[in-house]
C-alpha cells in the first residue's frame, strides 16, 4: 500500500471511530454507506481496529469491534473518541470550494451555505487563514449572450433538475451562426474551466449532448416529465468532456508567433516546431481534429495572418474565399470602399 | 461475537491472529502501524521518547536498526502532520534534549464542537467535490470524511445535478499553492506572451482561477511591484527562494480585483455593425438596438453594440466574413480587414 492510500486510509479510520462509537449496533450497511464504502471494506477496516490499540498490546489494551451480527458495536477506543481537526490543505479545500459555490447563480440553499461556511471556519480556526490564498471565480462571464441571458438559462436549467421536468432549449451554434430548438431531459450542470454545461437527453438528436449554457437563448421549464432515458449515460468529464472523434476531419495549421496562443485555448490533438521547409513565419505546427470544420473557419479568419492551412488544402482555398468575398463586402458597402 | 466467524467471546487470541492476518493481507500494516502510533502517543500523559515509542508501537520491530527506525519514524511524524495531528515535541525538564519527547494534545487534536444541518452537510459535500479531478482532491475528501464522523446524514435534494468543478492541469499549481499557504518566496522561469522565458522571483500572496485559467498574484521582487503571472506559463521547475513566512500578504488585497483588473479591458465603446439578414445570431442577441435596412439594402440590419476590447471583438467579428461588416469604429473596422488580409493571403503592403 502505497504512502498515500495508508494515510488516507488511517484519516478513514480516525473518522469511522467517534462515528461507530456514538452510533453502537448501527446496520454494517447503514455505517458503510454512511462512509460511501462497500461493506468489504468496512469489514477491513474493523478488522484493522480490531488488532490496534494502547502500548502493551494485550487484549485489554486493543479496541473491541463486534460485527458478525451484521450489527457494528465498537469500544475501548477512549484515545481516538473525537473526530480530529482538520488538516490546513483539508480545510482550505473546503473552505475554498464553499466559496466557490457561493457564486453559483441560482443556488437556493443560500442559508445552508453561508452556515455551513460560517461554522466550517470556526471549526477550522488558523486552518481557514489560508483558504485566503485560493480563490476560483465560477461567475458567468465570457458569454456571447451577455451574463444575465446565462443566468435566467441556468436557473431555469436548475429547476428542472430539481423537479426532473423537461427543457425546452433554443441553443445558439455560433461555429455554424445556427439557432436550433430541442427539448432535453436535463441529467446535470458542470462547471468545469470556468464554463457551465448542461448535460441533458437530446430528442432531437436522440443522444447525451452537452450545451454551453452561455449558448442556451431561451430556456422554458415544460410540463413534462424530464427523467432521462435509461441508455442515457454520463460521460467522464475529465477526459471525454472534448475527447474529439476518431472519424473527425484532421486539419493541420501553423501557426505564426502571434497566434502560437492558439495551442493554449484549443484541444490540439499535437504541436510541434514548424518544419525547414514550412512557410517562412510558421512557428509551430499543430493538429486539430473536428466534426465541424465551421469553426477553425472561423478560427482562421480571426488568425489573419498568423496562421495558414498545411493540410486539407480545400480548407485553405475555402478560407482565402470567404476572407476576399468579406473583403469584397467592406467594399461595397454603404460605408463606401476602402477602410 | 466480534472479529471473525468462528463464534466465541471477543478476545480470543486466534480471533485476533485471524483479524491480524485479513489486516495484514488487506495492505494495512503501514496503516496498522500509524494508527498505533497516534493511539499510543494520544493515551499517554508522559511525553514519549523515541525509545519508548519504538517499544509502544509493535510495527516498529520490523526495523532492523536505530537508524531505520528513525527514519521511519521522521516519515510517519510527516505524515500525521499533514493529517492535521498535533504532534508536539516537549519534555519534563526542558534542559536535558535527552528527555525530549512526544504526544498528540488531545485538545488541539478534537474538533471543536459543531454540528451541521443536513443542508449544510449537503453543501459541503459538494464543496468537497469541486476538487474531484484537482490537486487537493485527497484533503478534499479526507476532510469530508471527518465531518461525516460528527454524524448527520447530508439532504442532498436541493443540490440534485450540479457539479462545479475546478481542474489544476498546470504543472505549477501544486508547488505555488503550497507556497502560497506557507509564504515562502518562489522563484521560476515565465514566459510572456511573444517573448523569451526570464528568471521572476516572486513572493506569493494568491492563486486564482479567472474564467478557467490560474494566475499566481504577487510581490515581483525584481520589479518591486504587483504582478500577476498565468500558471500556464510557467516554463520551468517552481523553486523556493526563502524561508516559510518570510514576507506578509498586505491586508485588503483582493487577488481576484487584481487578476480581473489584468485581464479585463477597461472601458466599452458602441460600434455599428451591418449585419446580413438571418446571420450573426449571437451578435443580434447581445446588440443594444438593430435597424432593418430600407430599399436596396433590406437583406441587412444595422445592429449596434458595444465592444470592450478592439483585438478581442475583431477576432469575433472576422470570424463572421462576409455576414458581419464593421462601420464604426474605425479601428474595429481596420483591425478586421488586417485579419481578413491576411486569411486572403493578401499582404499589408497591397493593403487597400
Amino acid at each position: 500500500m502505497s504512502g498515500r492510500a495508508s494515510t488516507e486510509r488511517l484519516s478513514r479510520l480516525l473518522a469511522e471511530v467517534p462515528y461507530l462509537l456514538t452510533h453502537q449496533g448501527i446496520p454494517l450497511t447503514e455505517a458503510a454507506e454512511h462512509f460511501g464504502l462497500s461493506t468489504d471494506d468496512l469489514v477491513h477496516d474493523l478488522e484493522l481496529l480490531f488488532v490496534c490499540g494502547t502500548p502493551g498490546h494485550l487484549p485489554d489494551d486493543l479496541i473491541d469491534a463486534q460485527w458478525d451480527s451484521g450489527y457494528v458495536y465498537l469500544s475501548n477506543a477512549d484515545a481516538i473518541a473525537r473526530p480530529s481537526r482538520l488538516a490546513v490543505d483539508e480545510a482550505v479545500a473546503l473552505l475554498v470550494g464553499l466559496r466557490t459555490l457561493a457564486e453559483v447563480p441560482g443556488l437556493h440553499d443560500r442559508e445552508a451555505l453561508d452556515g455551513a461556511l460560517a461554522k466550517l471556519s470556526q471549526a477550522a480556526g488558523e486552518a481557514s487563514a489560508a483558504a485566503d490564498s485560493v480563490a476560483v471565480d465560477v461567475r458567468v462571464a465570457g458569454s456571447v449572450l451577455g451574463a444575465a441571458a446565462s443566468e435566467d438559462a441556468l436557473a431555469a436549467a436548475r429547476t428542472a433538475l430539481r423537479e426532473h421536468r423537461r427543457l425546452h432549449l433554443t441553443y445558439l451554434v455560433p461555429s455554424r451562426d445556427e439557432r436550433t430548438e430541442r427539448d432535453v431531459d436535463p441529467m446535470r450542470l458542470l462547471s468545469v474551466d470556468g464554463r457551465w454545461y448542461l448535460e441533458a437527453w437530446c430528442h432531437r438528436s436522440e443522444g447525451t449532448r452537452l450545451f454551453r449554457v452561455d449558448r442556451i437563448e431561451a430556456a422554458t421549464v415544460l410540463e413534462v416529465d424530464g427523467t432521462p432515458p435509461p441508455q442515457a449515460e454520463r460521460r467522464d468529464v475529465d477526459s471525454d468532456l472534448f475527447r474529439p472523434s476518431p472519424d473527425d476531419l484532421v486539419v493541420t495549421i501553423d501557426l505564426a508567433p502571434q497566434a502560437a496562443w492558439v495551442v493554449d485555448y484549443y484541444p490540439v490533438e499535437s504541436v510541434e516546431p514548424a518544419p525547414e521547409d514550412a512557410w517562412e513565419e510558421a512557428q509551430l505546427r499543430v493538429r486539430l481534429r473536428t466534426a465541424d470544420t465551421r469553426w477553425v473557419h472561423r478560427l482562421l479568419l480571426r488568425l489573419g495572418a498568423g496562421a495558414r492551412v498545411v493540410d486539407p488544402g480545400w480548407l485553405g482555398v475555402d478560407v482565402r474565399e470567404a476572407a476576399l468575398a468579406a473583403l469584397a463586402a467592406y467594399d461595397g458597402g454603404p460605408a463606401g470602399a476602402g477602410a | 461475537m466480534s472479529g471473525s466467524s468462528a463464534g466465541g467471546v471477543g478476545r480470543g487470541a486466534g480471533q485476533r491472529g485471524a483479524a491480524k492476518a485479513s489486516a495484514a493481507a488487506a495492505g494495512g500494516r503501514r496503516t496498522e502501524r500509524l494508527l498505533n502510533l497516534v493511539i499510543a502517543l494520544s493515551a499517554t500523559r508522559r511525553w514519549l521518547t523515541k525509545q519508548q515509542i519504538r517499544e509502544a508501537v509493535p510495527q516498529y520491530a520490523d526495523c532492523a536498526t536505530t537508524q531505520a527506525f528513525e527514519r521511519m519514524f521522521e516519515r510517519d511524524k510527516e505524515d500525521l502532520r499533514e493529517l492535521g495531528v498535533p504532534l508536539v515535541m516537549g519534555g519534563e525538564d526542558p534542559l536535558f534534549d535527552d528527555e525530549a519527547g512526544y504526544k498528540i494534545d488531545r485538545d488541539a487534536y478534537a474538533l471543536p464542537e459543531i454540528t451541521f444541518t443536513p443542508g449544510e452537510l449537503a453543501v459541503l459535500s459538494l464543496a468537497s467535490r469541486v476538487w474531484q479531478q484537482a490537486s487537493l482532491a485527497g484533503p478534499a475528501t479526507r476532510a469530508l470524511v471527518k465531518l461525516r464522523s460528527l454524524g448527520v446524514e447530508p439532504d442532498e435534494s436541493s443540490l440534485v445535478g450540479l457539479e462545479p468543478r475546478v481542474r489544476t492541469s498546470e504543472p505549477a499549481f501544486d508547488p505555488l499553492y503550497a507556497a502560497t499557504r506557507d509564504r515562502t518566496p518562489v522563484t521560476f522561469e515565465y514566459r510572456r506572451s511573444g517573448g523569451e522565458p526570464g528568471t521572476r522571483h516572486v513572493e506569493p500572496w494568491a492563486i486564482v482561477s479567472w474564467h478557467g485559467r490560474w494566475y499566481l498574484v504577487g510581490h515581483d521582487r525584481d520589479r518591486a511591484d504587483v504582478r500577476v503571472f498565468r500558471l500556464s506559463r510557467v516554463s520551468s521547475a517552481v523553486r523556493r527562494d526563502g524561508r516559510p513566512g518570510s514576507y506578509s500578504v498586505p491586508e485588503g488585497v483582493d487577488a481576484r480585483e487584481v487578476v480581473a483588473g489584468s485581464v479585463r479591458a477597461p472601458v466599452s465603446r458602441p460600434a455599428r455593425l451591418r449585419v446580413r439578414s438571418g446571420t450573426g445570431l449571437a451578435l443580434r442577441r447581445r446588440a443594444t438596438g438593430v435597424r432593418p435596412g430600407h430599399g436596396p439594402d433590406a437583406s441587412h440590419d444595422e445592429v449596434l453594440l458595444d465592444v470592450a476590447d478592439v483585438e478581442t471583438s475583431a477576432d469575433e467579428l472576422a470570424g463572421y466574413g462576409a455576414d458581419v461588416v464593421v462601420l464604426d469604429p474605425p479601428e474595429l473596422r481596420a483591425a478586421v480587414l488586417r485579419r481578413l488580409r491576411g486569411a486572403a493571403g493578401l499582404s499589408e503592403q497591397v493593403a487597400r
